[in-house]
């Protein structure tokens, strides 16, 4: 798999000057917004947020080490169910529950890892490894009746009028602050991750896994490491969403189209950047709003319009900006690394 | 629980298993030559089932009449499909070419739910209700008809890429894209006319399908799923593993849905995935790699 080098890493490089500046009142943007924004508009910035963080975690696996996980939504719903299992069962808050979640995903990441990467399973091979994994958990899940089985599993619904945050019960505002502070810890992880020698060893195997392993890197440990950060990273995101959304369906979260998601943001943004997961977040939210809005306007509100034309836009994007739309965005824009590097 | 009652689900089974072997024979064809893996599959596979369905409700056409005209549309949407959309991606990254897909099938699961709504629908014959008694075994008269089908179609495909010149041809650029270049294969076209033919074997799957279950937008991913699994566990790009896989994957389905319950049916072809990919990642008759 060739992708065009993005060996710049870091945030000075992957940024000039003025990119820098209006990342800073992008920040500034992000902070003040729930103080003026309307609840929709909220509502509409915690979808982008998490998308953008599970964009993030997926890019890792992809992105820097070239390992294509099309069974994310695996991560999301084991994270999600072992920490809201903990909080209603044994009344353990999300704090505590949110290491066992993440325990409990890397477990998983370590088995597929393991026998992926063991028996020498790669490619188009790995990605329906991983969907039949999150497919087998599904309907594990769907006749799981501790957890609710296929009816459903439920937390109690949230007191609005006070926040806990000690419990993650509150309201939207502390879920955007929380979710904006995850994004933010995930960016500078991956900046860092991406600046360590990891971070080169995974762009050695994503270019050549086999000159990687003739220069002495051990490819099947940091191909380990790579899924066992992405699925820990994940598992919060399963955590946030069951106390965000306080309601679990296997048939939902586990679902392979909630995977497919999980992936169109950084793809559609730009595989292997920082700022790609966030601006293919944020596009696509936007896009998907705005089509339904619009479609509302003119009266057609067919089921399925809406995913038509998003299918629509997703394929003039492919064909028309094969590397995403930042690597093309931050040229335009001027904000683009001074080395001429992407990112 | 009987023998009887066991045999005849196993047999029922390995029937629909056929149908399956030949919905996963279009899907291996197809990554066989052109090496894109068809995430669109099942859904094109649904289109087919609707159109049969359309078919029969409007004039009363029986699906095995149907499955002419719907394979000679799905011979031309195949051929179009990857001369307009695909061919241009063969030689982008896998990830690249998985969202191409991506969006078509999700662009064709709504497009029907446009158009059908989301209502499971199915064809109505007097056939369905007959069947053939072989001492304590019976046999579902529309099953054994829709397994024969799925069988003859995959005898054609077999004898078109064994004897004539042009499925050679195709088998040349399976085997070597450059070679097949330098003797002056219009590879591109071929490319085409293989999504094609592995359309076909989706259109009279498809066909045979809506005999056996109902149909609704929202089974296109399950397909695409069900088609990989066969894929896998018979081996890419290998035309008797398809049919092999069909038929275990079908009759592990039937027999699980007896002993188990129906919704977790599938967990056996995933184990059963997980199982070939560890021990025979090339698939029970694919061919090593290495």
């Amino acid at each position: 798999m060739m992708l065009p080098p993005s060996a710049s890493p870091g945030l000075a490089s992957a940024l000039n000057k003025r990119g820098v500046a209006l990342l800073a009142v992008l920040a500034l943007v992000l902070v003040a917004l729930p103080w003026f924004a309307s609840s929709y508009v909220l509502s509409l910035a915690i979808v982008i947020l998490y998308f953008a963080y599970t964009g993030q975690a997926w890019n890792v696996m992809m992105g820097f080490c070239g390992q294509l996980s099309l069974g994310h939504s695996l991560y999301v719903g084991v994270g999600g169910y072992a920490a809201a299992a903990l909080f209603v069962h044994f009344g353990i808050g999300p704090w505590l529950g949110v290491w066992a979640a993440m325990g409990a995903c890397m477990a998983f990441g370590a088995v597929i890892g393991a026998l992926a990467f063991r028996f020498g399973i790669g490619g188009v091979y790995f990605a329906l490894l991983t969907i039949a994994f999150a497919e087998f958990t599904r309907i594990g899940f769907d006749h799981w009746e501790w957890l609710g089985a296929s009816g459903g599993f439920f937390l109690p619904v949230a007191q609005r009028e006070f926040n806990d945050p000690f419990n993650l019960r509150g309201s939207g505002r502390m879920f955007y602050y929380l979710l904006l502070a995850l994004d933010v810890l995930a960016f500078a992880f991956c900046t860092w991750l991406l600046r360590t020698r990891i971070g080169y060893y995974w762009q050695a195997i994503r270019e050549d896994p086999e000159a990687a392993q003739a220069l002495g890197v051990n490819t099947f440990r940091y191909k380990m490491l790579a899924v066992l950060i992405s699925s820990a990273m994940t598992s919060l995101a399963g955590v946030f969403f069951a106390f965000y959304y306080n309601n679990l369906f296997p048939e939902q979260i586990f679902n392979m189209g909630r995977s497919i998601e999980i992936i169109l943001g950084p793809i559609i943004g730009g595989l292997g950047t920082l700022f790609g997961p966030i601006l293919g977040a944020a596009m696509l939210t936007v896009l998907a709003d705005g089509i339904t809005e619009a479609l509302r306007m003119v009266g057609l509100e067919i089921p399925g319009v809406k995913q038509v034309f998003y299918g629509l836009c997703l394929l003039a994007v492919v064909i028309y900006l094969p590397q995403g739309i930042w690597p093309a965005l931050a040229k335009r824009l001027g904000i683009g690394p001074r080395d001429g590097h992407r990112q | 629980m009987t023998f009887d009652l066991v045999a005849n689900v196993v047999i029922a089974g390995f029937l629909t298993g056929l149908v399956y072997g030949l919905m996963a024979l279009g899907l291996s064809v197809i990554f066989g030559v052109v090496r894109v893996v068809n995430f669109a599959h099942g859904e094109m596979m649904t289109i087919a089932m609707f159109a049969a369905v359309a078919l029969f409700s409007a004039w009363g056409i029986d699906p095995f009449v149907a499955l002419v005209p719907i394979a000679v549309a799905f011979f031309v949407l195949g051929y179009l499909l990857q001369a307009s959309l695909i061919n241009p991606f063969i030689t982008r990254p896998e990830h690249s070419q998985f969202m191409l897909l991506v969006a078509v099938a999700i662009i064709i699961v709504n497009a029907l739910l446009m158009a059908f709504g989301p209502n499971a629908r199915n064809v109505q014959v007097d056939y369905q209700l007959e069947s053939i008694e072989l001492g304590p075994l019976l046999i579902d008269v529309a099953r054994l008809y829709a397994a024969l089908t799925a069988v003859v179609t995959a005898a054609g495909l077999f004898a078109f890429f064994r004897f004539s010149l042009l499925g050679k041809a195709i088998r040349a650029c399976a085997d070597n894209h450059l070679g097949a270049q330098v003797v002056g294969l219009d590879v591109k076209r071929l490319y085409a006319l293989t999504f094609g033919l592995g359309s076909v074997c989706v259109a009279v799957a498809g066909c045979m399908m809506v005999l056996l279950v109902d149909v609704n937008p929202l089974l296109g991913p399950y397909y695409t799923l069900l088609a990989f699994v066969i894929v896998i566990v018979g081996g890419m790009g290998s035309m008797g593993g398809a049919l092999l896989g069909g038929v275990l994957i079908g009759m592990s389905e039937a027999v699980a849905g007896l002993f188990i319950t129906p919704s977790a049916k599938s967990m056996v072809s995933f184990a059963l995935l997980v199982v070939v990919l560890i021990f025979r990642p090339q698939g029970l008759l694919g061919r090593s790699p290495r």
